[in-house]
């Protein structure tokens, strides 16, 4: 095994611990809550930024497939015929189908209009769901609840399992992500991200690359709802409403794009944004906004990507200082 | 799903009336916010996502300058110009600061810009619904066409409107300062090498799309209430008209503001919960088989 791939089992290993840690030192539920959001939205800003910071691809649409995850999941754990990981493979495969459906319409557009087309997809998704009340049960939700039968002696109604579940799944599904950002593929992505028509004259076939990370993106969406559907027992329209995509965009955009752990930093911010904003003051949105526009205007990108700018900058001065203090000290000599 | 209804409005001509009716309202409103986003897209290259908070500051200050002074005409020209200002306020202190940087950089910036409006205007006017009432100039009994009622303020809606988009229209496309902002959107440098003030005429462009989107939010507040989140739904609607009559385009707008207006109206009989559904279908199938709208011009 490569040292890279090590290094990153054993960053994966100590997050975990640390997940699993901190609701033993802190035991209270709200603690545990926050942390299950944090983790579905952070899956969610994650599988968005192999599109959108890997590729290149801004889509306003992912949401779709967060929707369907949680809508296939909850339907067929009500269904009575299923076990949980049963279940959510189904409901991986469903997903990844109807990725791949609407993702062979939407690759072949660029820029904006790929955007523009993902939101149509998503929005027409968000009226079905609305419409074809006898299933998904409209506005009002999947009702109900979602049955949780316990397998492999892994019982998931009670909130601590649930929660160890959940991390589980979160981090296995990050080293998944993160053999894609690392791979030959990751790279390939990044060159049809920055020079789509030379890809495509060393002979890569952009479409087709295109298609597999919207594919899997998708897909990992999909395990995000799962998890924010097992989480509140339930699923919603809104998962699939143009402003769960939104708010996607906004956590890549706030913890950074272009480092790995970006999107989760961003979406623990906004997390922690929302929380305490509004327990201080009603004018949720008023705060909300300056601080956007603060770190918009301010920084021009991400937490975390400005993080690793600043660092890079500090290193070359550094490395400039180091190398004229050496002839410095020979002259001396 | 209850097509036998919509079978039987469109057997009566009252009830056809009616709707074709105030489906052009619908759809002039959406083609005043739309061709003012679009301008903005055609000339300075960006997306205004912010958009729909100028028709809402229209509508509020439109609300705010009748109850002052009872004159309609005041309550148009305000609330029109007061969304204007706080544009051009806005392109200036903000969006001017985001231009060249990705797309995601102005989204971001005006998504912040919606949650402060919309806040402001919590702030400044209060939550709860709000309503104007009719303006008594047009407080007269409908017009009756072939069976059909059509109350006489939204036949001054669509003539206002018209008139607007054939100003703009004629503005762009036959006076001097028309042709300096469609080179503008052409090559800005060779306009700012030329002596012109590029940044003053991004600021001008900007505003006047946004006076656009005040008007409209002005116009339809006599026969909407009026709510902090009003722009959103009109923002998204503006953006289907947009994309399917090509971004850039004027006349596109209009057709396709039309077209979204009576699909409304009419759908709201025969399938009121899929409207949107198939709204967003049609926006779909437009940029699959010609993705720069009906009448945008071919990308390149």
């Amino acid at each position: 095994m490569r040292r890279e791939s090590l290094r990153d089992l054993f960053i994966a290993a100590v997050a975990l611990a640390v997940l699993l840690v901190l609701p033993v030192l802190f035991p209270q539920p709200a603690l545990r809550d926050f942390l299950v959001y944090v983790i579905a939205y952070g899956l969610l800003a994650m599988s968005l930024n192999l599109l959108v910071g890997l590729t290149g691809l801004v889509s306003f649409g992912h949401a779709a497939y967060f929707a369907s995850g949680a809508y296939s999941f909850g339907l067929l754990m009500q269904s009575g015929h299923f076990s949980v990981p049963m279940a959510m493979l189904c409901a991986l495969a469903g997903t990844a189908l109807l990725a791949l459906v609407i993702g062979a319409i939407c690759v072949r557009l660029k820029e904006i209009y790929f955007s523009f087309i993902t939101l149509a997809f998503q929005m027409f998704i968000h009226s079905i769901i609305l419409t074809w009340v006898d299933v998904t049960g409209g506005d009002q939700g999947l009702r109900g609840g979602i049955p949780r039968p316990a397998f492999l002696g892994i019982d998931l109604s009670q909130a601590g399992t649930l929660y160890a579940f959940c991390a589980v799944v979160f981090i296995v599904c990050l080293l998944i992500m993160r053999q894609v950002w690392q791979s030959p593929f990751g790279y390939t992505l990044r060159m049809i991200r920055d020079n789509p028509a030379r890809a495509n004259f060393l002979g890569v076939n952009v479409l087709r690359m295109k298609l597999g990370i919207f594919v899997l993106a998708g897909t990992m969406a999909s395990m995000a709802g799962i998890l924010m559907a097992l989480f509140v027992s339930g699923a919603y329209a809104e998962f699939a409403f143009w402003t769960m995509s939104g708010e996607a965009i906004f956590m890549i955009m706030l913890g950074g794009m272009q480092v790995f752990l970006g999107p989760v930093i961003g979406a623990f911010l906004l997390q922690t944004l929302n929380h305490y904003v509004t327990i201080y003051t009603e004018h949720h949105g008023l705060v909300l906004g300056l601080v956007i526009l603060a770190i918009v205007l301010g920084l021009r990108r991400g937490v975390a990507d400005y993080a690793r700018d600043w660092l890079a900058a500090r290193r070359t001065t550094r490395e400039a200082a180091a190398l004229e203090a050496k002839p410095a000290k020979k002259a001396v000599s | 799903m209850n097509l036998e209804v919509l079978a039987g409005c469109l057997a009566s001509g009252a009830c056809v009336v009616t709707q074709i009716s105030s489906g052009l309202i619908v759809g002039m409103l959406l083609f005043l916010v739309a061709s003012g986003l679009s301008l903005i897209f055609g000339v300075l290259g960006i997306v205004n996502f912010a958009h729909g908070a100028f028709y809402m500051a229209g509508a509020y200050f439109a609300l705010l300058a009748y109850e002052q002074t009872a004159s309609f005409t005041a309550a148009l020209a305000f609330g029109a110009l007061a969304a204007g200002v706080i544009g051009v306020a806005f392109e200036r202190f903000i969006m001017s600061r985001v231009y060249g940087h990705d797309v995601l950089m102005q989204l971001l910036v005006c998504y912040a810009a919606i949650l402060i409006f919309d806040d402001l205007v919590k702030i400044l006017f209060g939550a709860d619904y709000k309503l104007m009432g009719m303006p008594d100039a047009f407080a007269t009994a409908p017009i009756q066409i072939a069976g059909g009622f059509v109350p006489s303020y939204y036949i001054f809606m669509l003539v206002m409107a018209l008139a607007a988009g054939l100003g703009l229209w004629l503005g762009i496309n036959k006076t001097r300062i028309g042709k300096i902002i469609r080179a503008l959107a052409i090559n800005p440098q060779m306009v700012g090498a030329l002596g012109i003030n590029t940044k003053l005429l991004y600021a001008g462009v900007f505003g006047l799309g946004c006076v656009l989107a005040g008007l409209a939010g002005a116009l339809a507040a006599p026969v909407r209430s009026l709510t902090p989140g009003m722009g959103l739904s009109v923002l998204i609607e503006s953006f289907i008209v947009t994309v399917i009559g090509g971004m850039g385009s004027i006349p596109g707008a209009l057709v396709a503001a039309l077209l979204i207006g009576l699909t409304r109206s009419f759908g709201a009989i025969g399938f009121p919960l899929f409207v949107d559904g198939l709204m967003f279908g049609l926006m779909a199938l437009v940029l699959v088989v010609r993705p720069s709208g009906l009448l945008g011009a071919k990308a390149s």
